[in-house]
């Protein structure tokens, strides 16, 4: 982790109609940390999620990513981003080569840098048997795992994830989260949203959202030290829903 | 440009692997040139008739031989007596009976005038109508031939009737436009609008969205196959009505492709403005089949002329692409006329076209923020 900042927010504020979604975000992500987006459902995780992966643009405050202010240059956002969604982002029709050859070409990488990348990446993850086989016959661990890595086939600065291992069983997620080490180990910043507490320490960094605004934000442990708590979860249910307790 | 044939060849993929989808592309398509081809008509051929004649005598006979010579007639049968024609009716085979009057010949040479009753079967009205008017013409005609060589007394008008551009009313005259309005309406409006509902739904969309892709890029990604497709469509259609019904295209088949093309890019881009109102495969395909073929069928003038409708369907029916594509159709196909004709019909597709464009890149935006 350095000190370098590749997320700036300053007071980002969403709002539609009347309700306020984002109230005054402001915080940082360094490159290379994972950097844990937590929230109860509706707290505004996704929404502010999606103004950083430029899928919507904030009613106001400055933000910038990867260097580049989102307003005036989306464009160059987008090309140094991955992003993988809670719903599943591959194309169930098509096979597993098929799809990396897809979004690789989207991001404008050669095809020959592709077919490289392929071959070590279905190699890393021992799916080089299933190369020609259509996703949709793949299980939904493979899947996501395969999701993921075709989310960072182009080197992004950053990766979005929003609650990627939504309905995945729990050895899958435990590998999930090596593969997820693995990248913030190889300079990707990883973003990741989650409603999963003991995933929430995992992360370098946390912040917790609750109505629209950010409540904390700190390491695992100084959050727990602060709220002298055992886990995250009980910080969480301590913080974000102060009304249930 | 190498990031879009990627995305477009993808499209293709899903296209291709779809079972379901092949066949909407090329099975009905071919299915409906020939149903409409051979099974739905407006004209008659062969329609069995029976004969009541107790008299038998030389003009009866020939009159009788006379209907049965022509295409549109077969004899099915001699009845001996009144009561037999309603049990014939019932039988199913005739839709006529002709009763020839008691000593018809006779009566005819003496007092000049005999009479003949056409009974048709009034359960099919449109069938009634064509073999009751097909049956005078032919009696008329033979009364003509008969009177030439002594013209009897006083004048006599003699009305030529000829049916421009189609001399035998033919239905498939009218069908083969009406085929292409429909298929070209369900590939271009139905497909895109669920292809794109179909990214949505499955969550890609947000992906696409979030890559350097600009959604200029992924919506022409998506519609360029169609476009493709139901291009190819509409030469498979021209071919196959010239080949099986010998249907030529009697205008210039080069407007009739471009004024093709123009109304393509209106079906697809009320496809893509669908896509964009809807947020599933199931809606966007509701409203393309509720809002588009049944509206095509029924208010395009395909079946039902526009003229004869009420005022309220009159105003439906101009605001639906449909009705100006078809009256296109079949001006270049049919009557052969030219782009001069037709420019009144070309400019309000355009117009449309660009309506629905305005529309969907406006709500496009609207979700962006």
């Amino acid at each position: 982790m350095s000190n370098e900042k590749v997320i700036e927010v300053r007071n980002l504020v969403k709002k539609f109609g009347s309700f306020i979604a984002n109230d005054r975000l402001s915080f940082d992500v360094y490159r290379g940390e994972i950097f844990g987006f937590l929230g109860a459902n509706g707290a505004g995780k996704t929404t502010a999620l999606r103004i950083l992966s430029g899928l919507s643009k904030p009613s106001s405050g400055d933000v910038s990513v990867a260097g580049y202010d989102i307003y005036r240059h989306a464009e160059k956002v987008k090309k140094h981003i991955g992003y993988m969604c809670q719903k599943f982002s591959l194309y169930e029709d098509l096979t597993v080569t098929e799809n990396i050859m897809l979004y690789g070409g989207i991001y404008g990488l050669s095809k020959k840098l592709i077919e490289t990348k392929t071959t070590g990446l279905l190699e890393s993850l021992n799916f080089s048997a299933y190369r020609k086989r259509i996703i949709g016959e793949l299980p939904l661990g493979m899947r996501q795992k395969l999701a993921f890595s075709v989310a960072i086939l182009h080197d992004p600065d950053i990766v979005f994830l929003d609650e990627p291992t939504g309905g995945v069983d729990p050895i899958t997620r435990r590998q999930f989260w090596e593969m997820i080490y693995k990248a913030s180990s190889d300079g990707i910043t990883v973003f990741v949203t989650t409603h999963y507490m003991d995933e929430a320490e995992y992360c370098d960094r946390v912040s917790i959202m609750s109505e629209g605004r950010i409540v904390a934000i700190d390491s695992p442990a100084g959050l727990k030290e602060k709220y002298s708590s055992a886990s995250v979860q009980d910080v969480f249910v301590k913080i974000a829903r102060p009304n249930n307790n | 440009m190498k990031r879009f044939l990627g995305f477009v060849k993808k499209e293709f993929i899903h296209i291709f692997r779809d079972v379901r989808t092949l066949v909407i592309l090329f099975g009905i398509p071919a299915a409906q040139i020939l149903i409409f081809g051979y099974a739905v008509r407006t004209d008659i051929k062969n329609a069995g008739i029976a004969i009541l004649d107790s008299s038998k005598d030389e003009i009866s006979t020939a009159l009788v031989s006379k209907l049965e010579s022509s295409d549109f007639f077969i004899l099915k049968e001699n009845l001996q007596s009144w009561y037999q024609i309603d049990s014939s009716f019932k039988a199913g085979d005739i839709k006529a009976v002709l009763v020839f009057e008691d000593n018809f010949g006779e009566k005819l040479i003496g007092e000049g005038l005999a009479g003949i009753e056409i009974i048709a079967d009034g359960s099919e009205p449109n069938v009634a109508n064509l073999v009751t008017s097909y049956t005078r013409a032919i009696i008329n005609d033979y009364m003509l031939e008969v009177n030439k060589p002594s013209p009897p007394a006083g004048i006599m008008i003699e009305p030529e009737v000829k049916m421009y551009y189609n001399p035998n009313l033919e239905s498939r005259y009218m069908f083969v436009p009406g085929v292409i309005t429909i298929i070209l309406v369900l590939i271009c409006a139905l497909m895109t609008s669920v292809a794109i509902a179909r990214e949505k739904e499955f969550g890609t969309m947000e992906v696409l969205l979030a890559s350097p892709l600009k959604p200029l890029h992924i919506i022409l990604g998506k519609v360029t196959p169609y476009f493709i497709l139901s291009f190819i469509d509409l030469i498979v259609i021209l071919f196959l009505s010239w080949l099986v019904f010998d249907i030529p295209v009697r205008g210039s088949l080069v407007l009739l492709l471009l004024e093709s093309m123009l109304y393509i890019m209106l079906g697809l881009s009320l496809g893509i403005m669908i896509s964009t109102l809807s947020k599933t495969m199931q809606q966007a395909m509701f409203i393309s089949l509720l809002g588009l073929m049944l509206p095509t069928i029924i208010l395009s003038g395909f079946i039902f002329p526009v003229e004869y409708m009420p005022w309220i369907y009159r105003v439906l029916s101009s605001i639906i692409p449909p009705r100006w594509f078809i009256i296109i159709v079949k001006d270049v196909m049919i009557k052969g006329t030219d782009f001069a004709f037709v420019w009144k019909e070309t400019l309000i597709l355009l117009f449309m076209t660009l309506v629905f464009i305005t529309i969907s890149s406006m709500t496009f935006k609207r979700r962006l923020e």
